[in-house]
């Protein structure tokens, strides 16, 4: 599958959730989709896109918080799945965009490139709904339903590897950050309110 | 070195609603406390560099976290820091145990680098910061809190272990 098949079905079902993008799809996200919600994490600092957003999903329970992580981004900050299974945010998650290398660095080999299983690391972590998707097709059948019901839900998703720049904000992150904030803290209101 | 009653005392009059935290022999007394403590969640994690993009989040969704690690997670956590600090401006009120301070003063050659590049890496950093070396020196806690609010920058304390 192309990154740009996930893009688009993910952009098809996506509601009210906050998505934060790492690497490569923080660089392609926003073509689908620049609003207040949408946290392209760039400049980042890489393996900590799950942290940011586990940060989010704590603090705004209400809210669906969903992150594509790059393979490499997983790979760096492993723990992280520990955390989030420990903590069981049911109102996370996170997609693992496997397609082998580092894209954004021109496309070299992961460590444990073809050997590693992610779904296998998720579920030995504590992640109990755990998904693995290879099929463009596959992916717009199931997606529905995954992001349905409680999380901590992790969705290990096969892309084709295509290097490419790396991403480039298009504006400041403190805006992007204050954008964000005031929409989920609007969004809150608006729900205690109803 | 602070006891861990003062300590949770002026963690508590900061009004975090979340602690996320490395423990170490020292900050580790401070679990008990922590667990018992109403309005506020115990964030548990796995590696330093968790807490600060963690605290972020946090921050982000309108919430007050409390970062608490061992100056050796500190120097683990660099990169996490400086993108939170000083990428993403979200400032962040931290507590460091500084391993070894005291052993320090007793003994200049001791063998433990771990106090020697606490202070170095805070400035480098560019993060104030305050020392705490006993249950005395506890209200700089607060007021160093109440800086960090006052001027939206990011505060962090040093407290003084064995
Ligand atoms: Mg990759």
């Amino acid at each position: 599958m192309e990154l740009a098949d996930f893009l688009s079905a993910l952009k098809e079902v996506r509601k009210d959730q906050v998505v934060v993008t790492t690497m490569a799809s923080a660089r392609e996200w926003p073509n689908y989709s620049d609003g207040p919600l949408d946290l392209n994490y760039a400049p980042s600092s890489m393996g900590q896109g799950p942290a940011l957003g586990l940060g989010i999903a704590l603090a705004r329970p209400e809210r669906q918080v969903i992150v594509l992580n790059g393979d490499g981004c997983t790979l760096m900050n492993l723990g992280v799945l520990v955390t989030i299974a420990g903590l069981r945010p049911v109102n996370l998650v996170l997609f693992n965009l496997e397609n082998g290398v580092y894209e954004v660095t021109g496309g070299q080999k992961l460590a444990g490139s073809g050997r590693v299983g992610f779904t296998g690391v998720a579920r030995s972590a504590g992640w109990e709904r755990v998904y693995e998707i290879k099929e463009a097709e596959e992916l717009r059948r199931e997606l529905p339903g995954i992001l349905r019901g409680n999380g901590p839900v992790f969705i290990n998703v096969k892309l084709v590897a295509r290097p490419g720049p790396s991403p480039k904000p298009r504006r400041p992150m403190p805006e992007t950050l204050r954008m964000l904030s005031e929409a989920l803290a609007a969004g809150s209101a608006g729900r205690q309110a109803r | 070195m602070i006891s861990p009653e003062k300590l949770f005392e002026q963690i508590a009059l900061c009004g975090f609603t979340h602690v996320v935290w490395v423990p170490d022999s020292a900050t580790g007394l401070l679990e008990r406390y922590l667990e018992s403590a109403p309005q506020c969640h115990l964030v548990r994690v796995c590696r330093e560099g968790e807490c600060f993009p963690i605290a972020a989040g946090l921050t982000i969704g309108g919430r007050k976290p409390l970062v608490i690690i061992q100056c050796t997670g500190l120097f683990e956590c660099g990169d996490a820091l400086r993108n939170v600090l000083h990428d993403l401006r979200l400032p962040v009120f931290f507590i460091v145990g500084c391993r070894s301070y005291e052993a320090w003063k007793a003994n200049p050659n001791h063998a433990d680098t771990a106090r020697l590049y606490t202070e170095p890496i805070l400035k480098a950093w560019d993060i104030p910061y305050v020392i705490v070396e006993n249950d005395a020196d506890a209200g700089k806690i607060v007021q160093a809190h109440g800086e960090m609010l006052a001027t939206n920058k990011t505060r962090a304390v040093l407290l003084a272990e064995p």
